[in-house]
């Protein structure tokens, strides 16, 4: 049986690189490599579950995506959709309907054969309300659910609800599900139990590159190849290359670089700037290569509570959200915090000062228009002098009611980087006469009092977007959404300028004229950094590692920063 | 060497390691939150003396160390020049300077908890001791319960909930307070131990024939029976009490930021790049070993003492 498979696997190889008739492998040009060997990854935290319907964390996400696949996928090097299980698909003139040509002859890592049926079923699934899967939201449009129908076995019709300027951007990591296995469980209602922790490695069958071949809880999750797997590089060769992947739990950062100084594992992902330092000592000797991608997704800003205040709040309290909600407070904190020495002294350099909310890493959107922001005291004080601020003989700032200007900031008590930005943050507003309290909060209290209590003042924060694409942040900036950090979930827009937001933000998403999106964008920022909900600090860049006999090591800007192109990834035949 | 030799030679120890940290405001040539952005993780200066004369090198350039500069220091090097004599921490704050402030913190630290669980300890030892019965059952009791208790994790959990305006010296009692409270039953054990064998001794009970009140008997005869006791306890305490704090601060539950501790400047230290390229910021370490030590030695030959 197990000859029978692999001849399976091998048939399909030599037929695909011929024609795309009957076996319809992607052909991956420009790709070379051997096939072979194992590749040990360092991983920081170990995954909650397999079940690729109910992941929410990093972790099991990035897992589950080596071993299932997309419809449509977004390169993580050229940031482009590109054909995945689906070959090709036209889109109506209105934007309204897409129909997707899947590829023939693909099977499941089981061998099962894979068609429409499992789309449908996919799709049927992750709507499904009573699953509550997190990836339910993507697919809603304004609320309303985009649907997919089978048209004949290798085609399916997705209507959208009404425009979507990015509809092809949705399909990325929303992996296809095997229908023969997870239909009789989903009937049972026990969709959210299936392929847990405790099931079997082997009863996780999907349509990626590697299959599950061993979890051993704490220690290690060991990968194999997917035979079936529909990729070949341009000689022919089925993907992927590695034969084994063995991801160990490291379970702290300063392990996974201490386990990678060591040769113990072969990649390392997302590093701090400190590490990557240290690292660099023994990179000649170890023979590792350590690049700096530049800057990521990721982005820093420190924010005011601009909520409401509850019944009853302390006249202390009131003061301070009076003051909290002038912007030229607000302008005044931005010009004061010196964001070089920020990049200097919290990544050694390996970041890049913002002077718009958006991460330098979606670099297509970043409004170039905005002027960067450069620290000036004399700045903050004439703009703080201009709104009624003034002096005491002690240096102490006081506002316009001649009450001395004192807020604590919160952050993350996990994140030395953060941490370290809050106290030079402290001691740039020091010099405004402004008294600043740093005060670490472990992230879950952290995020409660952020989303739940309101009970903070300002917050150091990241966030970092899953696109480079305005679309992954409305829920950040429409008053009405759960992540809108400084007010949210509003009833209605509590100021003019956040409906202003509400409405460009609404208006790009259905807008499909790239230019006329980035404009409405652009002006989106403007308004931003005319209010400064959020003082953008900075976007760190994304630090990697690798051996250096690691073939097609090509690290990017999204996730899975180093993993991402897992199949293509070999062993040079010194390093073996 | 005699005895009383060696408590003196052990206590002018424990003075000269403890003077520069509690004049930390006049020893240490720079304030504790003074950031040198220019100077990140600097090295320690190399110091050289030319003719008597010392100078340390920064960048390459050689600058003279002056005693009294003026500014109510004891040394200090003449702008633009900087002196960081154990380095400087990632926000260019001198590891020196912090290394003397922090250390202030942590030793007050141990002696205010010290002197907190030493009364609490103390009453309540007292109290069980000598009258016995309920109050002795409900104290004793009690300090069980509060040592079965796993502090560090409520500690961790009640954090949280503190407000988030507290004040620098709230930042610094609370967790000798908390210290203090909770290091109670230890010296009370000890104590009530005293207290019940002394309360039988001879001229105890004959004072009490007299017709002594309870105060006075715990006064005049019973307390200075404890004496001996509440010292060494003292001596162990403190270094323990330190230790304790550290421990806070490295979780960081103690002091916070900008103010130095030992603890909290451990914590940059724990981190895979400082043991690589930033030793010195393993500092904070190696300075508690001669204050620990000294008190310990101390309490070693106190108990000594008492065993001849």
């Amino acid at each position: 049986m197990l000859f029978l498979r692999y001849f399976g696997a091998v048939v399909l190889v030599v037929l695909t690189p011929v024609s795309g008739a009957s076996g319809d492998a992607l052909v991956l040009s420009g790709v070379t490599g051997e096939r072979g060997g194992t590749l040990v990854f360092g991983q920081r935290n170990e995954p909650k579950t397999f079940n690729p319907v109910i992941a929410a964390d990093a972790a099991s996400r990035e897992l589950i995506l080596r071993v299932m696949a997309d419809l449509i996928h977004i390169n993580r090097a050229t940031q482009l959709t590109e054909p995945a299980l689906a070959k090709s698909w036209t889109v109506s003139h209105d934007g309204l309907h897409y129909v997707l040509s899947l590829r023939r002859g693909v099977r499941f890592s089981d061998g099962q054969p894979f068609t429409a049926d499992d789309v449908v079923f996919s799709f049927q699934v992750y709507l499904d309300e009573k699953v509550r899967s997190p990836q339910r939201d993507l697919l809603l449009l304004e609320g309303k659910p985009i649907s997919v129908r089978k048209l004949d076995s290798y085609r399916v019709a997705v209507d959208l609800p009404r425009p979507y300027a990015v509809a092809e951007r949705l399909f990325d990591g929303l992996a296809i599900l095997p229908r023969h296995i997870l239909e009789p469980v989903y009937r049972e209602g026990k969709l959210a139990q299936a392929w847990n922790l405790s099931s079997l490695p082997t009863e996780v069958v999907g349509l990626g590159p590697f299959r599950f071949k061993q979890f051993l809880a704490g220690q290690r999750v060991v990968l194999e190849r997917n035979p079936y797997y529909w990729k070949v590089d341009q000689a022919g060769i089925q993907l992927p290359y590695l034969s084994e992947v063995d991801l160990e739990f490291a379970g702290s950062e300063d392990t996974q670089v201490l386990r990678f100084q060591a040769g113990q594992s072969d990649v390392i992902s997302r590093m701090s700037a400190r590490n990557f330092a240290a690292l660099e000592k023994d990179r000649v000797r170890r023979g590792y290569t350590l690049s700096d991608v530049g800057p990521g997704l990721e982005y820093s800003f420190l924010f005011f509570n601009l909520n409401e205040l509850p019944e009853g709040a302390s006249p202390e309290a009131v003061a301070r959200q009076r003051l909290f909600r002038r912007a030229s407070f607000r302008r005044a904190v931005s010009v004061a915090i010196d964001r070089e020495a920020l990049v200097r002294l919290v990544y050694l350099g390996r970041a890049a000062a913002l002077s718009t909310p958006v991460p330098l890493g979606d670099k297509a959107w970043v409004n170039a228009k905005l002027p960067h922001i450069v620290r000036s005291l004399p700045q903050a004080h004439q703009a703080l002098a201009a709104a009624g601020f003034s002096r005491a003989p002690d240096g102490a700032l006081l506002d316009p009611e001649g009450k001395p200007v004192e807020f604590s900031i919160i952050t993350s008590a996990g994140n030395a980087e953060r941490l370290q930005m809050a106290t030079l943050i402290q001691d740039d507003l020091k010099q405004l006469g402004i008294n600043v309290h740093v005060v670490p909060l472990e992230f879950g209290s952290l995020v409660n009092r952020v989303f739940q209590t309101h009970d903070y003042e300002a917050c150091l924060m990241s966030l970092i977007d899953s696109d480079a694409d305005p679309n992954p942040d409305m829920a950040v900036w429409l008053s009405s959404a759960g992540n809108h950090l400084w007010h949210p979930e509003q009833k209605t827009p509590a100021t003019p300028w956040e409906g202003d937001i509400d409405r460009l933000m609404r208006e790009q998403m259905v807008t499909r004229n790239r230019n006329e999106r980035k404009r409405i964008f652009d002006r989106v920022q403007e308004i931003l950094m005319e209010n400064l909900p959020l003082i953008p600090l900075l976007s760190p860049d994304i630090l990697v590692g690798a051996k250096n006999g690691l073939g097609n090591f090509r690290p990017a800007m999204m996730d899975h920063y180093v993993l991402w192109n897992i199949e293509e990834l070999y062993w040079r035949a010194e390093a073996r | 060497m005699n005895r009383r030799w060696r408590i003196g030679l052990t206590s002018i120890f424990i003075a000269l390691v403890v003077a520069p940290l509690l004049l930390a405001g006049f020893v240490a040539p720079y304030p504790y939150a003074e950031q040198h952005r220019e100077y990140p993780y600097a090295p320690p200066a190399a110091v050289r003396f030319v003719k008597a004369r010392p100078f340390v090198e920064v960048g390459g350039r050689w600058c003279e160390v002056r005693l009294l500069p003026g500014n109510g220091r004891l040394f200090g090097v003449a702008a633009p020049c900087v002196i960081f004599l154990s380095g400087t921490d990632g926000n260019g704050r001198d590891v020196f300077s912090r290394l003397l402030y922090g250390g202030r913190i942590s030793l007050m630290t141990g002696l205010l908890s010290a002197f907190l669980s030493l009364a609490l300890g103390l009453a309540a030892g007292v109290v069980a001791g000598y009258f016995g019965g309920w109050p002795d059952w409900l104290l004793m009791r009690g300090g069980e319960l509060v040592m079965a208790l796993p502090w560090l994790y409520l500690l961790l959990a009640t954090r949280a909930l503190l407000p988030l305006h507290i004040s620098a010296v709230e930042a610094f009692v609370w967790p000798a307070a908390i210290i203090g409270a909770v290091g109670w039953v230890r010296p009370a054990r000890l104590i009530r131990g005293v207290v019940l064998s002394g309360k039988e001794r001879g001229f105890v009970l004959a004072a009490r024939g007299f017709g002594a009140g309870h105060a006075y008997l715990i006064r005049r005869h019973l307390l200075p029976l404890t004496g001996s006791v509440v010292v060494t306890q003292a001596t162990v305490l403190i270094p323990l009490y330190m230790l304790a704090e550290m421990s806070l601060s490295f979780l960081g539950l103690g002091v916070e930021e900008p103010m130095p501790s030992w603890g909290n400047m451990l914590t940059e230290a724990s981190h895979y790049h400082a043991l690589i390229l930033h030793r010195w910021l393993l500092a904070p370490g190696v300075a508690a070993i001669p204050v620990l030590l000294g008190f310990l030695l101390l309490a070693d030959t106190l108990l000594d003492g008492r065993h001849d």
